[in-house]
């Protein structure tokens, strides 16, 4: 059986995303393969020939990569698979843009986000904003499959795979790269960092995240928030930690007011400790936290910060 | 222009899913269902589209139980201008339902399609992508902002590094994500002028669309519970045992 992995990167590094990918390939079992598809990303698939457990680099370099858009995925994704039994790419936005597109022209059904391998054809996905965990058995030939990364260990590097050029679709394509506002920022990024603090409503604005981000600088840690506090406008819709933002799962979470909605503890309760800083003690975070410090957070924060 | 809008009936948004004990599923007996809420942000989309002028019609379409007609009632009275059941007890997969929705784009001929990123049930996020590929439009997903102009859409999508827009061509499939707009509420008129809107009911067979499972379900568990922890009582005891017990600063 072979197996290709659409890579996640942004045409000048390599998504740690990818090489989690690669751990749930392996998992499947067979000849795993990278697909590094971009413009101008010669660095990301050396990058990816690294990786331990990987036969070959497919390199598609071309305009029409540039943004990795669905439909110019498409066009590549789809001949290739010919030569696959199974792909599997990331559950970032980008993966969950183009892989359906992928399955569909395939006549396949993906399996969405999935977080375990219990078979080669048998996967567990959490439904219902992960209340519920389903096991489902692909009945398709050809397995069509986004992978939540916080669920699997990353692949180690130390690997030689061969890198080959393929060609990139020529287009045109309906669709067009117009603009990006991504947001600048020199603290990790939220998915990858090994402490990430979090606010919520309770913070009353985005000036009073500052002192949420005084603290993530003393740590390393990446900054992050609520549904309610991104809808507030507080923090950029990026931050946003749930089932419909970001899914982390650090070494250590820290909720600073914030409740504890369904939809914020699916994105953030596999992290390894989770800290809940909160002035209501019926607060559902406390149920999910190892430590919570019931306190007034304008009073905690500051004291927080100094003892670090 | 005319849009298509397909909305999904799923349990309420406020309501926690609970697994059944033989693990066959989610228990969704006596418990309040509603419009997937991306679903509802779709049809709020629409509307205002229709309320700029630049949208003349809204077709509403749900793929379900006789139920779900409620659920295009609710579209109609936000203002949609007519609805499309296709009536089916079966498991529709979004592969099927996608396949479905390319055939009554076939008969109604829609400039565009907004629907919603994902269901909060099966939480897949794939049908508008699949519809997309199944028509050879092209999509903007995940939309937080969407103009129309010269026959294009122009879309600002919700990507994890934060905002990216895109020029797509019409015909389009069109994603909303949370912060595309707010729903409106309707009004009590609006929802007695609903009742006399039109529901076409169909079947799958009417538009020779075989349900087929891909995907068999094994079973659906509880996700692991977290072990309750311990309520410390000052910052400095957070700091020692972080540092001290956990070992995670």
């Amino acid at each position: 059986m072979a197996i290709l992995v659409v890579a996640e990167h942004d045409n000048a590094n390599l998504s740690d995303a990818t090489h989690k990918t690669v751990t749930a390939a392996a998992k499947i079992g067979g000849d795993i393969d990278i697909l590094i598809a971009g413009h101008n990303a010669g660095d990301v698939a050396s990058g990816a020939a690294e990786i331990d457990g990987v036969r070959a680099v497919l390199h598609a370099d071309g305009e029409t990569l540039a943004k990795q858009l669905a439909e110019a995925m498409q066009a590549l994704i789809v001949p290739l698979m010919d030569g696959y039994e199974a792909v599997l790419t990331p559950a970032t936005t980008n993966g969950k843009n183009f892989l359906p597109r992928v399955a569909a022209a395939l006549n396949v059904m993906q399996i969405s986000e999935i977080i375990a391998v219990e078979a080669a054809d048998t996967f567990v996905r959490p439904i219902y904003a992960g209340n519920a965990m389903q096991t489902v058995k692909s009945k398709d030939a050809t397995k069509v499959i986004t992978v939540r990364p916080t669920a699997f260990a990353a692949a180690k590097t130390g690997g030689n795979a061969t890198v080959k050029s393929i060609d990139a679709p020529a287009g045109p394509f309906k669709s067009a790269f117009v603009s990006e506002e991504l947001t600048q920022s020199d603290r990790p990024e939220l998915t990858a960092a090994k402490i990430v603090i979090s606010g919520g409503r309770g913070m009353g604005s985005g000036e009073n995240f500052a002192m949420i981000e005084r603290i993530a600088d003393k740590l390393g840690a990446a900054v992050g928030a609520s549904r309610a506090a991104v809808d507030a406008g507080f923090v950029p819709n990026d931050y946003q930690v749930g089932q419909t933002g970001k899914v982390v799962a650090p070494a250590l979470y820290i909720a600073v007011g914030i409740s504890g909605a369904i939809q914020h503890l699916a994105g953030m309760k596999d992290s390894k400790v989770i800290v809940a800083i909160n002035k209501d003690e019926d607060a559902p975070i406390f149920q999910v936290a190892d430590y919570g410090l019931v306190a007034d957070l304008f009073k905690a924060l500051p004291e927080l910060e100094a003892a670090l | 222009m005319k849009v298509l809008v397909p909305v999904k009936r799923v349990i309420d948004y406020n309501v926690k899913a609970r697994v059944k004990a033989d693990g066959s599923g989610v228990d969704l007996a006596n418990v309040k269902m509603s419009m997937n809420p991306f679903g509802e942000i779709a049809v709020e989309e629409a509307v205002r589209l229709k309320e700029k002028g630049v949208v003349s019609e809204i077709v509403v379409v749900s793929i379900g139980p006789t139920q779900a007609q409620e659920t295009i009632r609710t579209a109609l009275a936000m203002g949609a201008d007519r609805g499309i059941l296709i009536q089916t007890d079966e498991t529709v997969e979004p592969l099927s339902v996608a396949k479905l929705l390319k055939a009554v784009v076939a008969e109604e001929g829609p400039d565009m399609a907004i629907l919603g990123k994902q269901a909060i049930d099966d939480d897949a996020n794939q049908t508008g992508q699949m519809l997309a590929a199944l028509l050879d439009w092209p999509q903007g997903t995940f939309a937080s902002k969407l103009e129309i102009n010269d026959g294009k859409a122009i879309v600002t999508r919700e990507i994890d590094g934060g905002l990216q827009t895109l020029e797509v061509e019409l015909p389009a499939v069109i994603t909303t994500d949370l912060r595309l707009n707010e729903p409106r509420y309707a009004s009590l008129p609006n929802i007695m002028k609903a009742k006399r809107k039109p529901i076409d009911m169909k079947t799958p067979d009417d538009y020779a669309v075989a349900l087929e499972i891909h995907l068999e379900q094994i079973k659906v568990s509880e996700p692991p519970q977290r072990k309750a922890g311990v309520i410390v009582e000052s910052v400095a005891e957070l700091v020692d045992k972080l540092k001290n017990e956990a070992g995670v600063i």
